[in-house]
């Protein structure tokens, strides 16, 4: 149990996937402009990246290493993240059309986000199995989620301020991204 | 290898049949009329017609929160289908295009100093407005060009020209020119102004021969209501717009029939 909860807190704030391993930034500075649709970009990506994560590390377990191809898993692991998304957005405008409707762009959005396939190789190489793959990838969702929030709230408020010419638009928001990168690395060292 | 090739065929095939078996079962069958509509859109997603791109309207449309004769860049064969489509009655629509009001070329304009920096009209703004003589001047370095989705505007001479045959009003020139100088107009106008400052005649003569000098002669030629003034500018009342042979009256030529500024410009480019 308590190697469950490191895990989890090392995937949200230590090892957070956007602001230390820098992964998923195409989302995380393209979405974040408002903090609506960053709540609904973030919900979407918890809800793919713990599905692929499990069926990632499923496929990786029961095929890809018994049958020594496990140099196949980039292709292979694709493959199965764009399935999945595909059969996901059928099954969501079937059984719910306004969470599809508030979700629906983004779903493709996430098929090539490196942070869904950047989690499922991380299980592969650490050697995860099933329950902790699975856990793993929903923490990290969860922490890109966080991530994602916190910089959206902060891309609001630039809005209002007084930024100087040549630093206005997507400038200060690096900037600002960098700093919150700086910020987090304070949890360095929690997780044990 | 073939161990691999097979395991990997395998779970291809696999996924696609799980995409396919799922799409078979639960999808939620599109609108057809939804899927007509979409394929008559022009497909330029300008935003013209007020919506988020052609298939923003196409959606409206099959809704029916929209009417047809929004959009400007369809042809008319397809409005026409589109209104049988619909069920909707015969849709007028004026035909627009875009005018670049003003005839400052080499020949014409002169200039303050001799620009050398970055080949750009919103560029060339940031240094002393473009150092045209005229500040409401076209700078002729192209960005209402290269706006120009359809290829419609031709700089020659450094003075942008729409042809109006090419023109389908989608409005992206109008956002591009830093001058403001280009605006959309019933394509039925024969004759323009091509000039756009309120500036005192005299001192415009001196900035560019063909400029409006404001002598109020087309005023006067013109019936009531045609055209009236705006300091020392002949304005055309697009509502109402004068008849082709006022542009005759003009003594500077800044008045006159669109064909022939299409043409003039070419005559010039030819020439030089």
């Amino acid at each position: 149990m308590k190697e469950y909860f490191s895990l989890i807190v090392g995937a949200i704030l230590v090892n957070n996937f956007v602001l230390s391993r820098i992964l998923g930034i195409c989302p995380f500075l393209g979405v974040s402009r408002s903090l609506k649709t960053s709540a609904g970009m973030g919900a979407a990506v918890i809800f793919v990246m713990s599905l692929a994560g499990l069926l990632t590390s499923a496929i990786n377990i029961f095929l890809l290493i018994p049958y020594d191809i496990a140099y196949l898993r980039t292709i292979v692991f694709i493959l199965a993240i764009a399935g999945l998304v595909q059969i996901v957005e059928v099954l969501l405008r079937r059984f719910s059309e306004p969470l599809y409707q508030a979700l629906g762009i983004y779903l493709p959005l996430i098929t090539t986000n490196c942070a869904v396939l950047g989690s499922a190789i991380i299980c592969a190489d650490e050697g995860y199995h099933l329950i902790r793959s699975t856990v793993f990838c929903f923490a990290s969702a969860v922490g890109f989620a966080l991530a994602l929030l916190l910089f959206a709230s902060l891309r609001e408020k630039l809005e209002l301020a007084k930024v100087p010419d040549c630093l206005q638009g997507t400038p200060i928001s690096l900037v600002t991204a960098g700093l919150l990168a700086l910020a987090f690395l304070g949890f360095a060292g929690l997780a044990g | 290898m073939f161990t691999a090739l097979t395991i990997l065929l395998i779970i291809g095939l696999l996924i696609a049949l799980a995409i396919g078996l799922v799409v078979r079962f639960f999808a939620v069958a599109t609108d057809p009329m939804l899927e007509q509509v979409n394929a008559l859109m022009p497909g330029s997603n300008c935003g013209a017609c007020g919506f988020a791109g052609c298939a923003g309207y196409a959606a409206a449309l099959a809704g029916g929160e929209a009417q047809p004769g929004a959009c400007p860049s369809m042809s008319s064969a397809s409005l026409q289908a589109l209104c049988e489509l619909l069920g909707v009655g015969e849709v007028k629509r004026e035909r627009r295009v875009a005018v670049v009001f003003c005839s400052g070329d080499d020949h014409n304009a002169t200039r303050q100093a001799f620009y050398n920096g970055v080949n750009n009209c919103r560029d060339a703004m940031l240094v002393a407005a473009g150092a045209k003589s005229c500040t409401y001047g076209c700078l002729g370095l192209g960005a209402c060009a290269k706006a120009c989705p359809y290829g419609a505007i031709e700089i020659r001479n450094h003075l942008a020209v729409v042809h109006p045959d090419l023109c389908r009003a989608c409005g992206k020139c109008v956002l591009a020119c830093p001058k403001k100088l280009i605006r959309l107009v019933p394509a039925s106008a024969p004759i323009h102004v091509f000039c756009s400052s309120p500036e005192r005649g005299s001192f415009k003569r001196s900035a560019c021969k063909a400029a409006c000098i404001g002598c109020r002669k087309c005023v006067k030629a013109a019936e009531e209501n045609q055209m009236r003034m705006n300091g020392f500018l002949a304005v055309i009342n697009y509502g109402n717009p004068p008849a082709a042979e006022v542009a005759e009256v003009c003594p500077t030529g800044a008045l006159r029939l669109n064909v022939d500024h299409v043409e003039a410009e070419k005559n010039q480019a030819d020439k030089s």
